[in-house]
């Protein structure tokens, strides 16, 4: 049932073709109750057990598909499924029924299964399947609109950058599963102690951070997510900054058992994570698109919630229970659940206002306020939650943060400073929450490219609905935090936790003037004169080059490679059959013959060879004088004749091996192949002699020859080397109790290796048709060309 | 080509008549001699390339009005229909059955499922090479 | 006659690679009916030669008197592919000839027709 339920979105794709054509009204109607089906039925998981099932894909590998729900799990099927339910309803307003929608959902719902799947595998396998899954369906999703050049290059940066990432993280998996000889996370995480002994066990962490870093767009990998805003904005909602791109925090979040016996680990994943909270949020105010305002945050968002984990696995790796700082793993969960409801909300902002003055460039946009109260209320309400304004849901978890990243000063290298930057990325966070909602609704109204108003209800209802649900939060964190936080964080950090109730942590919206409020009160003072101040300092973006960006960089390197590839191929692939054919023939007879001679098979015995009888030797004198007049022929009814000789000669050898069978098929067969390159030759060059360049001829015969000794020292082997007793008593025995015929050879054909016979008839059948084919194609042409006339 | 070639064509009818029995002999004694439906389909086709060699292409056509690609397609039909025999007795795919019969004329006979799937393989190898030789030889 | 054969195999697989890497299509197509008839025979030839009579049932015929059928059963599902092969062949030479004009084949590069 859970697997069925993982794969229900991907089953459900494959009937989209058919509603598309035989349903009416919006395709969304018929998706939407996919993730209403899955939310529900994985809420009934809540306070369950871990409930585990798999299926075999390849038992000998140990390879298989399973789904695992645990607290970790869990947490992030409802939140894939969940925030789902909102942005297919926003997207069945969002989107017109006239756009290819089929493909659209098609693709979101083959998202789903992948993102569920990654979340939920054991096997190491199946999480890197369902990995590439959901960077394929986004790469598909940010190509949408694919007749525009920015949807296409931003599809290929975000699936260049990924599937590196991907494929580093196979690398890691393989590793671990070689130490650990399982391909189950749960079997490594038990030997986490054995895999710290290990050579390759910080290639493993690195390979598997990469991967967690470039899909969670980390610096410097976050490169592609920027552009990613070309896809639909549902997709920006749902798969750039809800679910997608929180994948990377799953897979830290999941390794962190087995990693955070040492202190790299940890070190590496908090210092990456506060480098990328400060440098989105640094960059977020250069933005001009909205999209791309929220893309800067989305990065810089997942930099804190990075850091977090790396300060969990530090806890983890050192036991200190003492402070606050032991429940890091906690406030970035919570932080996640937070961030997916506000981020989605604001995304699906961005498409309103997108959708109803037909721009997103904030220097364009402004004063809406007096036309869109309902959206500027939603927006400010989803802004506010983003800087960590209280009393809004988004200062809880930063709130949590702040006392997080305070507390765990001594545990980090440079502590002080690192605190210091992530409070100063909370004033640039504040900063680019009210530069977005300031530069749309406040200030003068410019000309649009559409005539604003009140966006229709339907869009509104998802975002309002998000919002509510953070409200929710913000009255009840704790009720949030039982049921579904708390078992994940047992999780993360088993050796810590041993149940929820472990989790001595009480989430509340007032601490009293705490060190904590007061960094948040200055974040919001200096956050305001920052953008009252932004006109003045707000250039200084535009100092620094373009050249040196790490788009650039990533262009570059594009271009370089696709360079000196196409050079490289080009002086492989020079499109000369011949050349690729001597290389190929040349290596086989290479190998075969060294494997000859490292398996000993030269040693040659004639014993029981047949002895030679004149006739055997009159038609060996013919066959080789026959084939050196083909090789010599310069004229095609030469060639033809000698052909024929050849094949004849062989027919006269299969009756001198007692062969009758093969005799005469040879005979027949010979004939109307004569005849058939009698009738093709004809419209042919009489002559087929070529000129041969001396230096290549050498070449020619070379291979040739060598090929030929292979072949003939291949075929003394064999005859040598009997390895095993020949079968062929078993049908002499047989043939006629059990097939009852006397021809065994028939008998072998059309019963014993019946199938054989079956494949062989339908292959001539084929080759048939396709001669047809080619030659009616031409009748076909010539046909038009005449009516033309 | 040779249509004023009176020895020829009187020949070819003869020639032709004795090659189309032969493969028919050499094809149903396949079973216990050598034969079968490969050389005597094999030698029904070069009994009909001899007719297309003697007469015309059109001439042939007229005689003999085959579609060759539905000979093939029957073959085929006949081998899998054959082969799948077994399936519906409840025995595995491609198992053959045999026994002996009282005929008249021909007396005790050993009939064979196993002749069934030859004669399509028999109808496929001369559909095929018929199918080839009259796409290339009409190709002018 | 074992050794003979290898030999006579040996060298028709040596002419057979020669014709192959000809320049001419024809002789290409040549290459590959000469490569048929040296893989049967070497098929054949590991089987062993030394039968004395026909893998046929007959009085007085022993099991072990007769030639291995099961080289043979093979050797003829491989010659009747080999001539369907070598009749597509023919006609793909013919038909490139009838398009480009050519029997060259390194006139047939690729990007001569895309570039």
């Amino acid at each position: 049932m859970q697997l069925f339920i993982l794969f229900l979105p991907f089953l459900f794709a494959l009937f989209l073709p058919l509603i598309k054509k035989w349903g009416k009204g919006h395709l969304g109607y018929y998706v939407i109750p996919i993730p209403i089906i899955l939310t529900v039925y994985y809420s009934s998981f809540i306070g369950k057990e871990t409930q585990y099932e798999s299926i075999s894909w390849i038992s000998a590998l140990q390879v298989k598909f399973d789904s695992q729900l645990d607290g970790l799990s869990l947490l992030f099927s409802l939140l894939i499924s969940g925030i789902g339910i909102f942005v297919l309803f926003y997207s069945i307003f969002y989107l017109n029924k006239k756009e290819r929608l089929h493909q659209f959902y098609m693709y979101l719902l083959m998202f789903m299964t992948g993102m569920l799947g990654v979340v939920q595998a054991d096997s190491v396998i199946s999480l890197y399947v369902f990995w590439e899954v959901t960077s394929f369906a986004s790469f598909l999703l940010i190509g949408y609109y694919y007749e525009d050049r920015i949807s296409k290059d931003g599809a290929f940066k975000s699936l260049m950058i990924t599937i590196f990432g991907g494929l580093m993280m196979l690398g890691g998996f393989l590793i671990l599963s070689n130490v650990t000889g399982t391909m189950s996370i749960r079997e490594m995480t038990a030997q986490a102690a054995q895999i710290e002994q290990s050579s390759l066990f910080y290639v493993a962490l690195v390979l598997i951070l990469l991967g967690a870093f470039t899909k969670s767009a980390q610096v410097p990998f976050y490169i592609w997510l920027p552009d990613a805003m070309a896809a639909p904005t549902p997709v920006s909602a749902y798969l750039h900054s809800a679910t997608m791109v929180k994948a990377g925090i799953y897979v830290v979040a999941r390794f962190t058992p087995i990693f955070a016996a040492t202190a790299v680990w940890g070190n590496v994943i908090a210092i990456v994570g506060v480098v990328t909270l400060c440098w989105g949020s640094f960059f977020a105010v250069k933005q001009k698109d909205l999209k791309g305002i929220l893309a800067f945050s989305t990065v810089s968002q997942l930099g804190m919630i990075m850091s977090m984990l790396g300060v969990a696995a530090l806890v983890s790796y050192t036991n200190d229970t003492s402070t606050f700082y032991q429940f890091a793993a906690f406030a970035a969960l919570f932080h996640l659940v937070n961030h997916a409801t506000f981020k989605g909300a604001l995304f699906m902002m961005a498409g309103i206002i997108d959708h109803e003055t037909g721009t997103r460039d904030i220097r364009k946009l402004g004063g809406l306020l007096s036309v869109m109260p309902v959206s500027f209320t939603v927006t400010m309400l989803g802004t506010l939650s983003m800087a960590g304004v209280p009393p809004f849901n988004g200062f809880l978890s930063k709130e949590l943060f702040f006392m997080t990243m305070w507390q765990s000063k001594e545990a980090l290298p440079l502590g002080t400073l690192v605190f210091a930057a992530i409070w100063l990325a909370s004033i640039f966070t504040f900063m680019y929450s009210l530069y977005f909602v300031c530069g749309t609704f406040l200030g003068k109204r410019h000309t649009l490219p559409k005539r604003p108003h009140e966006a229709p209800i339907g869009l509104l209802v998802a975002p309002i609905v998000l919002l509510i649900i953070g409200l929710i939060i913000v009255f009840r964190p704790n009720v949030v935090a039982d049921l579904l936080i708390k078992r994940a964080v047992v999780s993360i950090q088993p050796t810590l936790f041993e149940s929820a109730s472990d989790v001595g942590v009480h989430v509340s919206l007032w601490h009293g003037f705490s060190a904590e409020f007061l960094w948040t009160l200055g974040v919001i003072v200096l956050g305001i004169l920052g953008v009252l101040t932004l006109k003045k300092w707000q250039p200084m973006y535009e100092k620094w080059p373009e050249k040196w960006t790490l788009n650039t960089l990533f262009n570059q390197v594009i271009s370089i490679g696709d360079a000196s590839f196409t050079k490289w191929s080009r002086h492989v692939m020079t499109g000369k059959s011949r050349q690729y054919f001597t290389f190929m023939l040349g290596m086989v007879s290479m190998l075969l013959l060294f494997v000859l001679w490292k398996k000993g098979a030269f040693a040659f015995s004639w014993e029981g060879a047949s002895t030679i009888h004149i006739i055997d030797g009159l038609l060996v004198v013919t066959l080789v004088a026959g084939t050196i007049i083909v090789l010599k022929a310069t004229t095609r009814m030469t060639a033809i004749i000698a052909l024929g000789v050849v094949g004849y000669c062989v027919a006269l050898f299969f009756v001198r091996f007692q062969a009758p069978d093969l005799a005469l098929t040879q005979l027949v067969i010979e004939t109307v192949s004569v005849a058939l390159f009698l009738l093709v030759f004809r419209n042919l060059p009489k002559k087929i002699k070529e000129e041969q360049k001396q230096k290549g001829k050498w070449l020619r015969l070379l291979v040739s020859a060598s090929v030929g000794l292979t072949v003939m020292l291949f075929a003394m082997a064999a005859y040598s080397q009997k390895l095993l007793p020949t079968i062929s008593s078993y049908y002499k025995e047989t043939v006629l109790k059990e097939a009852g015929g006397g021809n065994i050879v028939n008998v072998i054909l059309v019963d014993y290796r019946g199938f054989d016979t079956l494949f062989e008839i339908t292959v001539l059948a084929i080759a048939g048709l396709a001669i047809l084919g080619l030659l009616r194609s031409k009748k076909r042409k010539g046909d038009a060309r005449d009516e033309s006339k | 080509m040779n249509q004023n070639n009176v020895i020829l064509n009187t020949l070819t009818y003869v020639v032709f008549f004795m090659i189309f029995l032969f493969s028919i002999h050499i094809f149903l004694a396949g079973h216990f001699a050598p034969g079968g439906g490969f050389v005597g389909g094999l030698l029904m086709a070069s009994g009909l390339l001899l007719l297309y060699v003697t007469f015309d292409l059109e001439t042939v056509r007229k005689m003999l009005p085959i579609n060759y690609s539905i000979l093939v397609a029957i073959g085929l039909l006949f081998a899998l229909g054959t082969a799948s025999i077994g399936l519906v007795a409840g025995d595995a795919f491609f198992t053959h059955y045999f026994n002996h019969f009282q005929l008249p004329l021909l007396g005790d006979s050993e009939l064979h499922t196993a002749m069934l799937f030859d004669t399509g393989v028999y109808l496929v190898v001369v559909g095929v090479t018929m199918m080839i030789i009259e796409s290339i030889g009409g190709d002018q | 006659m074992e050794f003979v054969m290898c030999a006579v195999i040996g060298f028709l697989f040596f002419a057979a690679v020669y014709l192959m890497l000809s320049r001419n299509v024809l002789r290409i197509i040549l290459g590959t009916a000469i490569l048929s008839h040296g893989a049967h025979l070497l098929i054949l030839t590991m089987g062993g030669l030394g039968g004395e009579k026909p893998p046929v049932l007959q009085d007085g015929v022993k099991n072990a008197m007769m030639a291995d059928p099961l080289p043979q059963a093979l050797i003829l599902t491989a010659i009747v592919i080999s001539f369907g092969v070598t009749a597509l062949l023919l006609v793909i030479g013919y038909r490139t000839y009838q398009t480009a004009k050519t029997d060259k084949i390194d006139d047939l590069k690729e990007d001569e027709f895309h570039e």
